[in-house]
């Protein structure tokens, strides 16, 4: 199912004739309506008349969260409030958050988006929604949400929580699509089965979910509990929100909708471009914005971009699901470690729950890294040396893969706090 | 001739054991012997009660993670070298007991011990074979 087939399937040279237009129009726009950009490009030595191909762009200097956040709340806005709609706002764990603002025909073209990642989740018009994103200033809630109007389904405002209600709701609305964050899907899936609900046998056939890293692992363990086919769908605040590229039924890889959204992959050290294929840092410039337009706005998630052709028929560019995002990685001994990483082993195995909790310490001037993990209720034996093994086995598998030895803590089975949205995977006990 | 074994999985966390007694304790389930083995961030709790069904169903609804066993109950005559008299049975027949502990009470004049065998069946036979007195659970709990 394509949304919009004339410029989801057009061809990439003519794509690439729009993306040129349109950057030059922002460039121009955004040097003329934003102080922030014209200094920033001024200081560079840069001017808008200096893109003359779509290479051209990586040129101009890149905007951090940092400069967002320095200009808080409304510094890089492209236009007045008055023309401006709606606000939202990202969540502002580590400071003040980050404002997006959207005109009538931001919040369009965010619906379209979002028409077509519901699109590639299978959704038509007949189907029933269950949005358990947050409603607020998140902007998860409302995108799914118009994005579900504008295709036609039915939608339910449920947003997150109250995971009784939602199995309820699930059952009686006979709800056969889910929006939610991965760890809030496992939840609702895990509160079902202990209320003897089958959950595979609902009306349920299909899943989109983002707004957190997760694993294939975590994949397949939904969609064998839910009964669905899951896919991934990636989005944040300073882009639009949800609907900046979605995962198709192929799940191989996040079409990019790069008529709207023009990615580059750079180097986060050097910030040099790198060629199609290599991971680096995603870099995006909103390439149809009014109110709120970034540049090379860097939102430091590793990926990396490769080809453009799926059997969907779809040509946008396509990202390899986000592994990490470059604020959730721990640096241990030196070593860069993803919780994804621990996770997509946690997940292959079957003696233990899908929910783990990473603390890290620090003794002495060691870094310690200490896995909490849920024993599986089928695999607990009455002898130590069953369960010493198991520690061994899984210090073992996580060693080889990121490296660094840690320790395994095998608890109860639900005493790992389960999300609501966006799970909490990592206390650093550090005080770096 | 088995005794059912219920293990609970428990974390180092305070108050957990005595969660698991005030369960029991009020679902009027007895405790007949117990052996506590424990690493730094968990123990392994398990119990011989009069009612394992009960047992069971109580602290499964209260969360527990558990698992069921069956393991022997046999008594050893209270003087020097009963334990090794029993020991020496099953060593001599090749089987390898992987965990021990004892009954608190006396059944007539013979220390009661529980033992947590593979082959259960193996066992049995071989202590049959050297006159050792095996109790079954109606036995255990009359004690």
């Amino acid at each position: 199912m394509i949304w919009n087939k004339e410029y989801e399937t057009m061809p990439v040279g003519e794509r690439k004739k729009l993306q040129f237009e349109r950057l030059k129009y922002v460039l121009n726009n955004s040097y003329e309506k934003v102080p922030y950009y014209r200094k920033s490009f001024d200081k560079a030595g840069i001017k808008p008349s200096d893109f003359k191909k779509l290479s051209d762009l990586s040129k101009f200097p890149a905007v951090t969260k940092i400069d967002l956040r320095d200009n808080y709340p409304f510094g890089l806005f492209a236009l007045p409030l008055s023309k401006v709609q709606r606000l939202h706002a990202s969540s502002g764990t580590t400071g003040k958050p980050i404002v997006a603002g959207y005109t009538r025909n931001d919040l369009e073209v965010w619906s379209e988006v979002m028409a077509r990642t519901l699109s590639c989740g299978m959704c038509t018009s007949e189907d029933v929604v269950q949005n358990a994103y947050g409603y607020g200033l998140f902007t998860g809630g409302l995108g799914v949400h118009y994005g579900a109007e504008k295709v036609g389904a039915t939608i339910i405002p449920i947003s997150g929580g109250n995971t009784k209600r939602q199995v309820m709701i699930m059952q009686d609305f006979g709800t056969t699509i889910l929006t939610c964050t991965p760890s809030y899907a496992l939840n609702i899936a895990e509160f079902g089965e202990s209320m003897g609900v089958d959950m595979t046998k609902l009306k349920l056939k299909s899943g989109l979910f983002g707004a957190e890293p997760w694993t294939n692992e975590m994949r397949q363990n939904i969609e064998r509990r839910l009964g669905v086919t899951a896919v991934d769908i990636y989005g944040l605040t300073e882009v639009i929100g949800p609907g900046v590229s979605s995962e198709c039924q192929e799940k191989n890889g996040l079409h990019v909708f790069d008529d709207h959204f023009y990615p580059e992959i750079i180097d986060p050290v050097t910030l040099e471009p790198l060629p199609e294929g290599e991971k680096g840092e995603l870099v995006f410039t909103s390439l149809t914005k009014e109110a709120f337009p970034v540049i090379r706005y860097r939102t430091r998630d590793i990926t990396r971009l490769f080809g453009d052709s799926c059997p969907c028929g779809r040509t946008h560019i396509l990202m390899e699901r986000v592994s990490g995002r470059t604020d959730d990685m721990l640096i241990i001994r030196g070593v860069n470690v993803f919780p994804t990483q621990i996770e997509s082993v946690l997940l292959a195995l079957e003696e233990t729950e899908p929910h783990y909790h990473i603390h890290v310490y620090r003794e002495g001037n060691l870094d310690n890294l200490e896995v909490w993990v849920e024993l599986s209720e089928r695999y607990f034996s009455d002898e130590i040396k069953q369960l010493e093994s198991l520690n061994k086995k899984i210090a073992h598998e996580i060693q080889s893969l990121i490296g660094i030895a840690c320790r395994i803590k095998l608890v109860e089975p639900k005493t790992i706090e389960r999300s609501e949205g966006k799970a909490k995977r990592v206390t650093d006990h550090r005080n770096l | 001739m088995r005794v059912k074994q219920i293990s609970v999985f428990i974390e180092n966390r305070s108050g957990r054991l005595r969660e698991v007694a005030e369960i029991l304790g009020k679902s009027k389930i007895n405790i007949r012997a117990l052996s506590l083995a424990d690493t730094s961030d968990y123990g392994i709790l398990r119990l011989i009660v009069d009612k394992p069904h009960e047992a069971l169903t109580v602290l499964k609804k209260a969360n527990f993670t558990l698992s069921e066993t069956d393991v022997i109950a046999v008594e050893v005559s209270d003087k020097p070298g009963g334990l090794a008299d029993v020991l020496n049975v099953l060593g001599n027949s090749g089987i390898n007991v992987e965990y021990m502990y004892a009954f608190v009470e006396k059944s007539s004049e013979n220390a009661v011990m529980i033992f947590r065998i593979d082959d259960i069946d193996k066992a049995v036979k071989a202590l049959k074979a050297g006159n050792v007195t095996i109790l079954d659970h109606g036995r255990i709990t009359s004690i």
